[in-house]
């Protein structure tokens, strides 16, 4: 990203945009935390030391599960209202050494557990594109400021599809990397096994860019990867001969708004007519990804959020001694969703069931990554699909729970097998946004990106129309 | 295997979470809709499949034995509930009296 | 240890105690099992926390590979199989000092099973072996004081994380005397080989028990019960007695023993139960998401296995081969690792073997008894000594000298040679020198000079006093004995 204007001028400019957009509660929504004068002070010690960092000067925004010295970290939660965390993430502390400047936090659905945003104990986030309808989620509020205007860059988080749906929603780009590619620490946990950093930009770039910053091992995270992470913007200039994409038809079922299959089998095309192979596949498993998925979350949901107790941070509300204050706490603290999650999670784990839930999910995970593993090894290098069933929805369309998990369907299965995957905006349906996705072996985003930038290129503002 | 009221009320208990007597039967209901969904798993064949702990097949990384441990970049009273002279506090165990029944380790 | 009414007695006997023992040992680390706080005792509360073992959202635990090491150091030692894959499991339960709400331990996936320890012999001679079932890497809990302000729990998490092993047996003891048997060759293995300060009453060593009564001739188990909060060996053996008396007066009254935990309250010698909840406990165990599975190299395991040290079956056996000493000796020489090094060095520099073990089991443990000193750190090299016991040997110095001198050793740590000599302690062992004093003395008591000289041969004794008084203990006794008896005739 190439920044004429000075850091000052980036991140006063970028603040400016979030008083056009209203993007405080009164508006869009998307914005929870923010502290002005540390941000610019922050841009003009940029400016002062002429940092060269890739991002010196960027503004950008996190999600609020992601621990930041200088604002609040609340996932969304009553239980964490104030809490501003004595440490940072590696995430943000890469960026920022590269010198991008945090200006907000931003709005989520509670601890990451949701789909639509609608699940914010601070209230939902409006899609900027269409604010009768939601920005998709759990990352909505990155979504949505990327979507406004805000920030190019944007941090997320995903576990299962809660960069790219939200992308998809707002009409921008989201990526999901490998799991083990990002460092998780100071990622507020949702379900370890699935979640990962993810990223939006407003561009292919500005995501591949972020990418470049943040991947890599970490110490201070044990399941993250020591793979070396290669230049991703180098991937802009490659051409796609040679390559060969799935089409798997599990992500294309008659079921599918028909609008939305023209749309990706027109990104197909351009990225055929740029000289890629399209091949029909299966990855026979994909149906049982939701059911996989909303045992496996909650159950190790229900444990990371055990640490929610009131002793040692955060919310505590008093009750009749100690195991009162417990319970008086956490049931104020949490909202319907999470509560409903960790009473699913604690379910599926507890004695007796243990083996026909949990056991038996985490068995038919390992036939959903085999799936994928088959593709790849069989001479395809990604994959496209759908990133979502349907454009972003009205507030309150899906009271049922289950409905609601269904969005994740072409999500969730990256998260369950680990692969990175990443959403381009592919066109619009009734004005509302389309996302494409591409999804790759593991640590194979050099492929992923090197297809998003040709849909970009091919597509240009098609994609927006 | 349905789950039942008293599968609610123990779970709820087990997660330390009050549940206010009317939202039960909502749960019930709520959770029984949903498991019904992950039958499906039931069916599938899973003879000689093990299990997903983690992702790909590395081991877990060992830090050597030493500090510094990562500091905190606000005291500890900056963040807990309630302090005093170092100690978190936390309202009394009805049953300290008896050591504990639950254990510490 | 209980002593048991008659009628409880007569009860006791038709039934027979079956034990296993939980034992949670803290390992030597400097830093804890997940993060890099320091492991020491005694810090203000709550100093040794950071991000990690205070479980501040978003932080994540990060393995000691000294932690792994000692544990399987310790499981080498204990006899088990090391296992190449094991996994890390989270178990599930609220508890304000346990910061996660769960505990990284292990489950089903142990670091390793199938031990087997000797705690000693059978009348006949067979050894008395107990099976080690399993033995896991997991953190400890913080600490809880529940009596320091009015209404309040304190909670101190300097603890929370520090790493432990945790060692199951198999139900192989047969008596509270047996289970105290076992925890001594225990903890004298793990002291042996260094992965633990194994102390009962600093909470270092830490001892449950499950324990059942079945009449004598059944093979079945009966229902068990666990027993806690025992914090010593006494009060391990008091334990048991109390609940195998409680269990056998419940069946021989004809009624079941209900799976429960039981308390030892030391002060009152009684077990009651702990009291139940309104659920049972339901931990929920699943692999730990953020650690994948510990995968060890066979080839390091088998480095650490020729690592370990001697162990102390194997080191009494070569000490009663090599030194001939009488199995009393050997039991108190081996008893720890350093005092039986000590013992060596001595014993090999000096070369007689049984005053080599004389002077330690004596003077040596006296003194540091007296002074709470650890042997590694007295102040008599084991070189010392034996230069000692070669002067002593030599009838440089005499054997009450030598006493003299080893105070002043232990006390400066100086060569004996040089105490002896500024101490003026060396024997004079000059005959001119022997014969003054011989003639001295008896010229100052001609009475007895006399009475000694007409055969009064008991005085002889007194006489040898008087010389070795006015020699200032410096005259070689066998000598002056001699001259003496010349002179008497
Ligand atoms: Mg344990
Ligand atoms: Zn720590």
């Amino acid at each position: 990203m190439t920044t004429t204007t000075s850091a000052a001028e980036a991140v006063a400019a970028s603040l400016r945009r979030m008083d056009e957009v209203k993007a405080g509660a009164d508006g869009l929504n998307c914005i929870l935390w923010s502290d002005r004068e540390h941000a610019l002070a922050e841009a003009r010690a940029i400016d002062e030391s002429r940092a060269q960092g890739p991002l010196a000067g960027v503004p950008f925004v996190a999600k609020d599960n992601i621990a930041t010295l200088h604002l609040p970290t609340t996932c969304g939660s009553r239980i964490l209202e104030g809490y501003v965390s004595p440490y940072q993430a590696t995430v943000i502390r890469r960026l920022r050494e590269a010198g991008a400047v945090l200006v907000a936090k931003t709005n989520c659905d509670e601890f990451a557990m949701g789909s639509s945003n609608e699940h914010s104990a601070y209230g939902p986030v409006r899609n900027p594109i269409c604010p009768t309808r939601v920005p998709g989620g759990s990352s909505g509020g990155s979504a949505a400021a990327v979507a406004a205007g805000i920030v190019r860059i944007a941090l997320g988080s995903e576990t299962g599809g809660s960069v790219r749906q939200p992308a998809a929603f707002c009409g921008v780009v989201g990526v999901k990397p490998t799991y083990g590619r990002v460092s998780r620490y100071g990622l507020v946990a949702f379900a370890s096994s699935l979640d990962q950093v993810g990223v939006f930009g407003a561009t292919v770039d500005d995501a591949a860019l972020a990418m470049e910053v943040i991947a890599g091992r970490d110490p201070l995270d044990s399941t993250s990867a020591d793979v070396p992470v290669p230049r991703y913007r180098a991937a802009a200039d490659r051409p796609l001969e040679g390559l060969v994409i799935g089409r798997p038809k599990e992500y294309f079922p008659p079921s599918l708004d028909p609008r939305i299959a023209a749309l990706c089998d027109r990104a197909l095309d351009a990225l055929r007519a740029q000289g890629a192979t399209v091949r029909d596949v299966s990855l026979p498993h994909t149906d049982l990804a939701i059911p996989v998925y909303y045992i496996v979350a909650p159950a190790e949901a229900s444990s990371n959020l055990a640490r929610f107790d009131g002793v040692r941070y955060g919310l505590r509300v008093t009750g009749d001694g100690l195991r009162g204050m417990y319970e008086a706490t956490r049931s104020r603290g949490f909202g319907p969703e999470v509560t409903r999650r960790i009473l699913l999670g604690t379910y599926v784990l507890s004695a007796g069931y243990y083996d026909a839930y949990y056991k038996k999910a985490q068995e038919v995970r390992t036939l959903i990554a085999q799936d994928f593993r088959t593709v790849f090894g069989n001479g395809v290098h990604a994959l496209f699909t759908p990133t979502t069933p349907t454009p972003a929805f009205e507030f309150g369309a899906k009271a049922d729970p289950y409905e609601m998990y269904l969005n994740d369907i072409f999500t969730a299965t990256a998260n369950l097998a680990g692969v990175p995957g990443i959403s381009v905006p592919v066109g619009r349906v009734d004005g509302l946004p389309i996302g494409g996705q591409i999804l790759a072996g593991h640590f194979e985003e050099m492929t992923m990106f090197q297809i998003a930038y040709a849909l970009e290129r091919a597509l240009g503002a098609e994609a927006h129309r | 295997m349905a789950v039942t009221r008293e599968d609610v009320v123990h779970i709820a208990a087990l997660a330390r979470l009050a549940l206010p007597e009317e939202r039960v039967p909502e749960l019930v209901a709520q959770l029984n809709g949903i498991l019904a969904h992950m039958d499906v798993l039931r069916k599938v064949d899973t003879t000689g499949v093990t299990g997903t702990a983690g992702i790909g097949d590395a081991s877990t990384p060992l830090r050597p034995d030493t500090g510094p441990q990562i500091p905190l970049a606000r005291p500890r009273e900056a963040f807990a509930p309630q302090m005093r002279d170092g100690f978190f506090l936390v309202p009394r165990l009805a049953t300290h009296e008896t050591a504990d029944e639950e254990e510490t380790a | 240890m209980t002593t048991l009414s008659t009628p409880a007695r007569a009860v006791t006997e038709r039934y027979e105690m079956v034990v296993g023992l939980e034992v949670h040992v803290q390992l030597r680390t400097r830093t804890k099992a997940f993060c890099c706080c320091d492991t020491a005792f005694g810090a203000p509360p709550n100093t040794n926390t950071c991000p990690i073992c205070l479980a501040l959202p978003g932080t994540l635990p990060l393995l000691n590979a000294e932690a792994v090491r000692l544990a399987v150091r310790a499981a080498l030692a204990l006899g088990c199989t090391v296992h190449e894959t094991s996994i890390f499991a989270r178990k599930n339960y609220f508890y304000p000092d346990l910061p996660k709400g769960y505990q990284i331990s292990q489950y089903d996936r142990p670091l390793a099973t199938g031990g087997r320890i000797a705690i000693g012999k059978n009348a006949d001679g067979t050894p008395i072996t107990i099976g080690i079932t399993r033995l896991h890497m997991e953190e400890d809990a913080g600490k809880s004081i529940h009596d320091r302000y009015g209404g309040a729990t304190a909670i101190d998490l300097n603890r929370a994380g520090v790493p432990l092993i945790e060692i199951v047996s198999e139900p192989d003891m047969r008596s509270a005397r047996e289970a105290v048997a076992y925890l001594k060759v225990l903890k004298q293995i793990l002291e042996y080989i260094d992965v633990s300060d194994v102390n009962m009453e600093e909470g270092s060593l830490r001892v449950d028990a499950n324990i059942s009564a079945r009449l004598r001739g059944e093979t079945r188990l009966g229902t068990k019960t666990e027993v806690k909060n025992m914090n010593s060996f006494s009060g391990v053996e008091r334990a048991l007695e109390a609940e195998f008396v409680r269990q056998c007066t419940l069946l021989e009254r004809g009624e079941k023993i209900h799976q429960q935990t039981m308390l030892w309250d030391g002060a009152r010698g009684e077990v009651r139960p702990a009291r139940s909840k309104e659920e049972s406990h339901d931990y929920r165990y699943f692999p730990e998401p953020d650690l994948p599975p510990l995968r060890l190299d066979r080839a390091w395991i088998e480095q650490i296995r020729a690592e370990l040290p001697e162990l102390p079956q194997a080191r009494q056996a070569r000490f009663a081969e090599s030194y001939a000493l009488p199995a009393g000796d050997i039991e108190v020489l081996t008893a720890n690792a350093k005092l039986a090094d000590y013992f060596e060095s001595v014993a090999r520099q000096h070369g007689d073997a049984k005053s080599a073990a004389n002077w330690v089991m004596g003077e040596v443990l006296a003194a540091l008894n007296a002074t709470g000193q650890s042997v590694e750190h007295f102040a008599v090299r084991p070189a010392d000594l034996a230069k000692l016991l070669d002067l002593v040997r030599d009838g440089v110095v005499s054997h009450s000298a030598a006493k003299q001198i080893f105070a002043h050793m232990a006390e400066t740590g100086d060569p004996p040679q040089q105490i002896a000599e500024r101490e003026g302690l060396i024997q004079v062992r000059d005959a001119d020198e022997l014969a003054r004093w011989v003639d001295e003395v008896l010229a100052e008591n001609p009475t007895e000079a006399a009475r000694f000289k007409n055969g009064e041969k008991k005085l002889l004794g007194v006489l040898v006093g008087l010389v070795m008084k006015k020699s200032k203990g410096r005259a070689d006794p066998r000598r002056v004995n001699q001259l003496l008896s010349e002179r008497g005739g």
